[in-house]
């Protein structure tokens, strides 16, 4: 059903003719005092074409230019945003070119890329840019051909009459278009008319990738600029004494600079700088905690059973369900550091002029990182350009800004433009991490094996709140405690693809089928049931929708042939995070006794699905990232400084230990959310439940690889 | 510092650098081709994979000068018009997500078909472990090799 929808609430648009003729649409996110179009000089449009947030502009010869805002770190934006406004425009893909936008945040408003908000942001808000321009080229067209505009169609990118048989590119009539007032509304399309939006549309940086162009924060040189690279202090420590003699004696070395516990490392090409870095001596003493994983592992325990546990959710009396249980289960689940480690390690390059800063690289968060530019430097954020690179990777260690600074730090004190590469080493050991968690679950069953109440403990470092309170089960059960401790390490955290849940979604998945066993319930049938207690009495507030949470278990479970073929084991996970929602299914089959990991089934709920093939690679991608983590990820401290500082210790999946991954989507019309996150979530749940189907054993703790119940399980992957 | 004429992408190049650069450096710092990728410079991901005559070979831990006359492709010159099989099936099949390590896996993938035209899937496996992808696209690089071999 198409629908009408005002166009001046929030956003505006801006058109511009230009010399050389075309259409410019500005659109602008946040509040501006006028409705009404303005049509800019070219001189105007030249000089702000940078500063743009996005807009989308048609020439003459009927090409159309459309600015993507946000940062693309393979979460495929760059492609799925400008489909958005296509769509609504009736473009022809084929003609549409996506450029990167820089930052500019009076303009644009949101534009990080982070807890796969962006497409639920921006929906409405693309589809209005291309409907408005849609609807404006039609009415130039009816005017041209003296008709009412309602008997005008469009179709890729071409206005026809049909009584007439005449018709006009859009490139016809861009100059007249621009002349025209914004309307008050636009219609938009009905998503069963949709032609771009649900077709697999290729990632639009495909040929550049594919050659090998520069597209990343590292590929970028300029002349003239200096190279960086710094030596971190360990975690809880500060530098006691510095001995660069050697350093500087390198070829290619032109200063050492000591700041803020970091040595600074500068020349005129990267090969010098790790050769020198190897050289310096640098010699630190404690300056706080000074923490290792063996600390981590006691404190845990000691946290667990802290008095000072902050209550985040209490829904009626658990002490009198846990005493009046017919049967109690009780488990811990810890996880480790993990880095994040994104192909691309952390780079950036800024230029400190006298009043104007110049930031280019790759960066989730370029807003935060020109504003914390700005407080460092003292000058206002205005003076403060940034170009976004092409991200390889983020995973959100690129939320933060520390890279950034360092490289306006280095520039400024060497007056010179300035790039700071990290290497492997610098980036797995100066991280940012996903910390280490270690949760406490605690079920109480009635005879009948309901469960009547639910305890979850989570003791996070770092983490805030390790706990998501609100998440299934809870409202589905009567009395429910859920605590956080947290502790404050020394150690460097911050968001890791979808924080908190990345872990705690295999706890909860893991545990509530221990749950289900020790109910003599099937772990499907007992999260359904408790589904239907959430939905026909609630507990307290639920923040998931219970009837999406009940559509993609259900669908798992039929697509996965769930509990039908006695040779395949099978393992139930399901979860709702970033507003989507994924169940998980991993078969295991068992060949000559010996278990094997074939297949992950998943289905997902994200509303519209804007590009499968963006949707397949994330939940695909989401999946094997899951897995990989799950299985193989560990990074272990001693003295404040990671053990494994490469790949050669730090293991991630590789090719050969992937198994087949079979994807599904439910299509339940809702507006489109995000797939960044979500599927990551379920899936070490569902690996560790096969694997108890198929062995008996229960794994508690990631990685899976390291824990003593999996030292006699010889797993194997393989694909069809 | 010393004199290197390389022979690159059927190029000739002149450097002046340090024996022990790798040729990774030089090509990315000296010579701007910055298709071949830096991610973890000791050989264990294979985002830097270059063709030494040929054969796939990590460049973040080969010196220069042990490149003498052999014959260096990169990415930039694996085909002129970015056509070769390997990159017409990455572009096919949709690879890439971030992007970052495909040009590393086109050229491992692209030197494994030319020994090796007709591979099983557990020989692409095998061939294509060497290269890590951190966002996890390995079912499509497996397809795209497959692809890339069924069209050649």
């Amino acid at each position: 059903m198409a629908n009408i929808t005002k166009t001046n609430r929030r956003d505006f648009l801006k058109i511009a003719a230009t010399a050389t003729g075309g259409l410019f649409i500005g659109f602008y996110w946040s509040g501006c005092d006028s409705p009404k179009m303005q049509v800019l000089s070219t001189e105007e449009i030249l000089s702000k074409a940078t500063d743009f947030n996005s807009f989308l502009s048609i020439t003459p010869d009927g090409d159309i230019v459309i600015y993507s805002p946000n940062p693309e770190l393979g979460q495929n934006i760059k492609t799925s945003f400008p489909m958005v406004v296509a769509e609504e425009l009736d473009a022809d893909w084929s003609r549409v070119r996506v450029l990167q936008a820089n930052l500019d945040t009076e303009k644009y408003e949101r534009q990080l890329t982070g807890g796969s908000g962006a497409m639920p942001h921006s929906w409405e808000r693309l589809r209005k840019a291309g409907a408005t321009a849609r609807h404006l080229l039609i009415s130039a067209a009816a005017t041209r051909l003296e008709v009412d505009r309602n008997s005008l169609t469009t179709e890729k990118g071409i206005i026809y009459h049909k009584d007439s048989g005449k018709k006009l590119g859009y490139g016809e009539v861009v100059l007249d278009a621009a002349q025209l007032e914004a309307p008050d509304e636009v219609i938009f399309k009905d998503p069963k008319d949709f032609k771009i939006i649900g077709t697999p549309v290729k990632n639009v940086d495909n040929e550049d990738i594919f050659t090998g162009k520069p597209l990343f924060g590292l590929d970028f040189y300029r002349e003239g600029m200096l190279h960086a690279m710094v030596q971190r202090p360990p975690f809880g420590m500060k530098i006691k004494s510095v001995d660069d003699a050697s350093a500087r004696a390198i070829p290619g070395i032109q200063d050492v600079i000591v700041y803020d516990n970091n040595v600074a490392i500068v020349g005129n090409s990267t090969w010098p700088l790790m050769k020198a870095k190897r050289r310096l001596n640098v010699s630190y003493e404690p300056d706080g905690k000074v923490e290792s994983s063996f600390d981590h592992d006691r404190i845990f325990k000691e946290l667990l059973d802290s008095k000072d546990a902050r209550a985040m959710r209490e829904d009626g009396d658990v002490d009198t369900a846990f005493k009046n249980a017919a049967k109690i289960v009780t488990s811990e689940y810890q996880c480790p550091f993990l880095s994040h480690s994104p192909m691309e390690p952390m780079n950036f390059f800024a230029h400190v002029k006298e009043d104007q800063v110049e930031l280019i690289g790759p960066t989730q968060t370029p807003d935060s990182a020109r504003v914390q530019t700005a407080n460092l430097l003292g000058i206002p954020k205005e003076n403060i350009s940034v170009e976004i690179t092409r991200l390889g990777g983020g995973f959100g260690r690129r939320l933060r800004a520390d890279y950034v600074l360092e490289a306006v730090e280095i520039s400024k004190r060497m007056n010179a433009p300035v790039k700071v590469t990290w290497s492997r080493e610098d980036d797995m050991t100066g991280g940012a991490y996903r910390p280490a968690v270690r949760y406490r679950f605690s079920a109480a069953l009635d005879e009948a094996g309901n469960m009547i109440g639910y305890k979850l403990r989570g003791v996070g470092m770092n983490a805030g709140n390790s706990v998501r309170q609100d998440n299934f089960p809870s409202g589905a059960v009567e009395n429910v405690l859920i605590e956080n401790v947290n502790y404050a390490s020394s150690i460097t955290t911050n968001a890791w693809r979808a924080p908190i849940t990345n872990f705690l979604a295999y706890a909860e998945q893991s545990f509530l089928d221990e749950v289900a066993l020790e109910a003599q319930k099937d772990p499907v049938q007992f999260r359904l049931e408790l589904l239907e207690k959430a939905k026909t009495s609630p507990v307290g507030s639920v923040n998931y929708d219970v009837d999406r949470m009940i559509g993609v278990i259900k669908d798992a479970a039929e697509k996965s042939n769930w509990g039908k073929d006695g040779n395949v084991k099978q393992g139930f996970s399901v979860y709702f995070s970033h507003r989507s929602y994924v169940a998980q299914v991993a078969n295991i089959e068992m060949e000559n006794n010996q278990p094997v990991l074939k297949k992950i089934i998943a289905s997902t709920d994200c509303g519209i699905v804007v590009n499968p093939t963006g949707a397949n690679h994330q939940v695909r991608g989401g999946i094997v990232d899951g897995m990989g983590h799950a299985m193989y990820g560990n990074l272990t401290f001693e003295n404040g400084l990671p053990k494994q500082k490469n790949f050669d210790s730090y293991r991630l999946i590789r090719m050969k230990e992937v198994p087949e991954v079979e994807v599904h989507y439910l299509d339940s019309g809702f507006d489109p959310t995000g797939l960044g996150e979500p599927a990551l979530p379920p899936t070490g749940g569902a690996i560790a439940n096969a694997i108890f189907a198929a062995t008996g054993r229960r794994l508690r703790s990631q990685p899976f690889v390291e824990q003593k119940e999996f030292s006699d399980i010889n797993l194997e992957i393989k694909r069809g | 510092m010393a004199n290197y004429n390389l022979r690159i992408n059927e190029k000739n190049y002149e450097v002046d650098v340090e024996d022990d650069t790798p040729l990774l450096w030089v090509l990315r710092d000296h010579l701007g081709l910055v298709g071949t990728k830096y991610s973890c410079g000791i050989a264990q991901c294979g985002a830097c994979t270059v063709h030494i005559n040929g054969e796939a070979t990590f460049s973040c831990t080969l010196p220069i000068s042990s490149v003498g006359n052999d014959k260096v492709t990169t990415i930039e010159g694996l085909s002129e018009k970015g056509d070769h099989p390997v990159q017409k099936a990455w572009n096919e099949i949709d690879v890439a997500q971030c992007g970052y390590c495909q040009a590393g896996q086109i050229m491992n993938a692209a030197s494994f078909l030319k020994k090796n035209p007709k591979p099983t899937l557990e020989e692409i496996d095998n061939a294509m472990n060497r290269n890590l992808c951190r966002c996890g696209t390995y079912h499509k690089i497996r397809e795209a090799v497959a692809l890339a071999a069924k069209t050649k």
